[in-house]
């Protein structure tokens, strides 16, 4: 019973899955949506590092690390839009987020 | 044996607790378990023999990300239930979406194998005798300096976004004014005035 390659692509593959359906079913809550989004990019890394490591290159693993800042820079931003937007407008439900609709 | 049981616990973990992650009620549950999903993607990392990638996504995801998805569904008063409205309408074409979507990649993936002329192709091999953490230093400081100085860039960049979004100067707050403090002199600060004596003023 050996781990191969296609069962670390196969998590990722029905983490990004969840993570898309968690946007589609939660459209109206923006936090939700952010750790969707999260979820999405973490089985990114899981790719990554899964080629990575079959594969005996270590590229993978490097990128893997600049996904990751990016997610991190990506959740700083997103949550402090959020908290302005809250601030201004007292709700954060994305339906009301059309104000820059041309 | 062990590694497939191991593999078998953390990725059906990380699956269980990414479902409740978009399915809990209770937003500070789905942080938690948005948690609990990263720290069993880093036994998988673990598996995988990419130390460093496992420790940096707890000490990056547990220690800093989600305790600031924390502190923002914390600290907005939002009416979640509210937002939870029109979930079950969402439900049925979501799910539709999502199992085409996980079939196709499934079908794609599922029985991966690595061809034979893709290891001519490796840009930096692992090294045998190395750690993790040493072998990753040795090609991220040097071959991929730039994407590092890059990584760091983005980083500022969101501190800075961050800050000046969230920073607000309130109206009615007494602040120093150092400007003010030094222009002031003897002419604008001092008024001399005679007393007679057993009169004051």
């Amino acid at each position: 019973m050996t781990i191969s390659l296609g069962h670390y692509l196969s998590v990722a593959a029905v983490l990004f899955t969840i993570g898309i359906f968690g946007i589609f079913l939660n459209r109206k809550n923006v936090i939700i949506i952010l750790m969707s989004i999260e979820l999405i990019l973490l089985s990114v890394n899981i790719n990554f590092v899964a080629f990575s490591s079959f594969m005996g290159d270590i590229v993978g693993q490097i990128f893997a690390l600049l996904v990751l800042t990016v997610a991190a820079a990506e959740a700083a931003i997103g949550l402090a839009i959020l908290v302005v937007y809250f601030r201004n407008r007292g709700s954060i439900a994305v339906e009301d987020i059309n104000l820059m609709k041309g | 044996m062990i590694p497939a049981l191991f593999f078998y616990l953390f990725a059906s973990l990380c699956v269980a607790s990414a479902l409740m992650v978009i399915a809990a009620r209770n937003p500070v549950h789905s942080v938690l378990f948005l948690i609990m999903a990263f720290v069993n993607a880093a036994g998988l990392f673990l598996l995988l023999g990419a130390e460093f990638l496992a420790m940096i996504l707890v000490v990056v995801y547990v220690g800093a990300v989600a305790v600031l998805f924390l502190f923002v569904v914390m600290m907005l008063d939002v009416d979640f239930v509210e937002l939870r409205e029109g979930f079950l309408q969402y439900l049925p074409v979501g799910a539709l979406v999502g199992v085409a979507f996980l079939a196709e990649i499934l079908l794609v993936v599922g029985a991966w194998s690595i061809g034979p002329g893709v290891p001519r192709l490796i840009a930096a091999p692992i090294p045998e005798n190395l750690t993790n953490t040493q072998a990753i230093g040795l090609v991220l400081y040097t071959r991929y300096l730039y994407f590092f100085q890059a990584a760091g860039l983005v980083l500022l960049v969101a501190m800075i976004g961050a800050i000046v979004l969230t920073l607000r100067h309130k109206e009615n707050v007494k602040r120093q004014d150092i400007g003010a403090q030094v222009a002031r002199g003897p002419a604008t600060s001092i008024e001399i005035r005679k007393v007679k004596s057993g009169q004051g003023l």
